[in-house]
């Protein structure tokens, strides 16, 4: 009994060595970071000096003061409303595509991944140029079909769906993930539902989409999660404008911290970033209970 | 799905086998048209979206070959002539390549080897050991990765301000050792399936857990283990806010930050063979990459749509 409990414990003492990166890590880097943020967010603090007390008035100016807080959040959600469910949308019938039986299908996989990994930075320069107004590709291509051409990045009506389109364009990932999903669903589905009758849309509302929405729902909410941080584009593209119209949370948020150097105000927007994405996953999930089907789990 | 089954099967016994034979063949041949209306109209949806999704990168490589004189012509050339590889030349001191892609590369590899080195030793703690706490602290693992970056930047930040990490590539190389929860949880989902008998055999034999780690698990574990090398150096080479943040020193600028600073510079006319010759050099590695290690990289973006 005694050497059972010392090779327990000899067990034990092996794992938290092992795990002892992440502990700190997670220390640092989460609790301490969240704790401190918190903190922050109730002082005055221009990183030079050390942190003031305020309370709550960095909520109280970023509340009822703030324009452009309001406004990076409605841009924010505009983006977010519309490029993620396209996103999955477009993704999902690449896939479905995808998942034909055609030759040459390692070359289209190919083709509609790549721009996924192309670097942030480069894919921002490269849609610059794509979408100027005067010499760009886009409007070369819109004008000989006969359509008014917009003016992208210098229009505030505009510039959001750019960077809708572009974010459309790097969709690679997602699309695989689906790809993945749809070659897992069994085939003995589909020739059960041909026997019973069922045509092309019965097959695919019936089952593709039911068992693909565990993946849809994951999509979901990473998607959710990631386009709120919607940063490195419109810092290099737009810098928030025109007219901020690309001032996303993210971005405001970054000028707050490191251009104006208002760490507190930056930490409280930090904090409601939190509990917005909190709110935002909390109700994906709880609504996922209706409409996300896990085949074999009850 | 397993009821729509057994609901199909049952139908069959009842009506018996034959009809449902003979309705099928009578439908052969018009399913057979069906499919290869179906397959035609696949391949022209395919090349049509392809073309679509490809040609932003023909016209990246096009215009960074371009004479500054076809720039700027509307409609636009498709295809620059003569070709001047002279805009990639040209765009090297700009970029101050030389510098810049070492610090990308230094950058990149040391995450590389430290996400690699810490996820696999925590994922194995994770996953073979046990240790109190450790179901609870998994579960905390996981809900982390639910926190955006943006939120816990400003205290990280002020944290390696204080230990006098601005200017150095310390705050970008060293978090990555003390793992991250997603590559973690990827190698915990692998280490799980390897049979334990191995390493209780090698316990027996006097194998330390450092021993077992490193000599049958790791071993076995190549391709997930390659996958989060990948994965790890694609991050360091692409991250931007990271070393827009940490690094305000000219020399220990990456190649993301000086591409970024080379068209901020230029006012009214911009140099886009340049930047797209630019954008060219810090893309065509990535494409290398994939090319070489197309099975792990699909294999990677597919276990990221696993976890639920």
């Amino acid at each position: 009994m005694l050497r059972y409990m010392s090779l327990r414990n000899r067990e034990a003492l092996t794992g938290v060595i092992f795990a002892l990166p992440w502990l700190l890590g997670f220390c640092i880097f989460r609790v301490y970071a969240i704790i401190t943020v918190i903190y922050y967010s109730l002082t005055d603090f221009k990183v030079f000096a050390p942190p003031e007390w305020i309370g709550l008035v960095n909520y109280q100016e970023l509340f009822r003061s703030d324009p452009l807080f309001y406004r990076s959040l409605s841009n924010t959600f505009y983006y977010v409303a519309f490029s993620i469910p396209l996103g999955i949308i477009v993704a999902f019938l690449l896939a479905e595509l995808l998942n034909q039986k055609v030759k040459g299908m390692a070359l289209f996989r190919t083709i509609f991944y790549l721009p996924s990994i192309v670097p942030i930075v480069a894919s921002s320069m490269l849609w610059l140029w794509i979408l100027n107004p005067n010499f760009g590709l886009l409007n070369a291509f819109l004008s000989k079909l006969g359509l008014p051409a917009p003016n992208w990045f210098g229009s505030p009506v505009w510039s959001k769906p750019a960077l809708i389109l572009m974010s459309i364009w790097g969709i690679g990932g997602t699309m695989i993930i689906f790809l993945a999903g749809l070659q897992d669903i069994p085939q003995q589905l589909y020739e059960a539902a041909e026997l019973d009758g069922a045509g092309v849309f019965q097959k695919f509302f019936r089952i593709t989409i039911p068992m693909m929405t565990p993946t849809l729902f994951f999509s979901l909410v990473m998607g959710i999660i990631g386009g709120f941080q919607t940063f490195t584009q419109a810092f290099i593209m737009t810098q928030g404008g025109p007219a901020y119209s690309t001032l996303f949370y993210a971005l405001y948020l970054y000028n707050n911290a490191f251009r104006y150097f208002k760490m507190g105000y930056a930490s409280s927007q930090a904090l409601v970033l939190l509990v917005i994405i909190m709110i935002l996953t909390l109700t994906v999930v709880s609504t996922s209970k209706r409409w996300v089907y896990y085949a074999g789990r009850s | 799905m397993g009821l729509l089954c057994r609901k199909v099967l049952g139908f069959r016994h009842e009506r018996g086998v034959v009809p449902v034979a003979n309705f099928n063949a009578s439908l052969l041949g018009s399913k057979k048209k069906r499919e290869a209306l179906g397959r035609g109209i696949a391949y022209l949806l395919l090349i049509t979206l392809s073309v679509i999704f490809a040609f932003p990168l023909f016209w990246l490589l096009s215009t960074s070959l371009k004479p500054d004189t076809q720039i700027f012509m509307f409609p636009p050339k498709l295809i620059p002539n003569p070709i001047v590889w002279q805009n990639y030349i040209k765009v090297l001191p700009l970029l101050r390549f030389r510098v810049t892609v070492v610090n990308s590369l230094v950058i990149a590899f040391g995450e590389v080897m430290g996400t690699v080195i810490s996820s696999s030793l925590v994922a194995y703690s994770f996953a073979r050991l046990r240790w109190p706490g450790r179901d609870i602290l998994f579960v905390a693992l996981l809900s982390t990765m639910m926190i955006p970056y943006a939120v816990t930047m400003i205290p990280i930040f002020i944290v390696f301000n204080k230990l006098g990490w601005i200017n150095t590539f310390k705050p970008l190389i060293v978090p990555s050792f003390l793992g991250n929860a997603f590559y973690i949880f990827l190698l915990r989902q692998f280490f799980l399936t390897i049979p334990t008998d191995l390493s209780d055999a090698a316990r027996i034999d006097g194998c330390s857990e450092l021993g077992i780690y490193w000599r049958i698990v790791l071993p076995l574990s190549k391709s997930t283990v390659a996958v989060v090398a990948i994965f790890a150096f694609l991050n360091g080479w692409n991250d931007f806010l990271g070393p827009l943040i940490y690094l305000n020193d000219q020399n220990k600028w990456t190649l993301s930050l000086a591409l970024h600073a080379m068209r901020s510079a230029q006012i009214g006319e911009i140099n886009w063979s340049g930047i797209m010759a630019g954008s060219a050099m810090m893309t065509v590695p990535i494409i290398i990459l994939f090319f070489f290690t197309q099975k792990s990289f699909i294999q990677g973006i597919t276990l990221t749509g696993l976890k639920e």
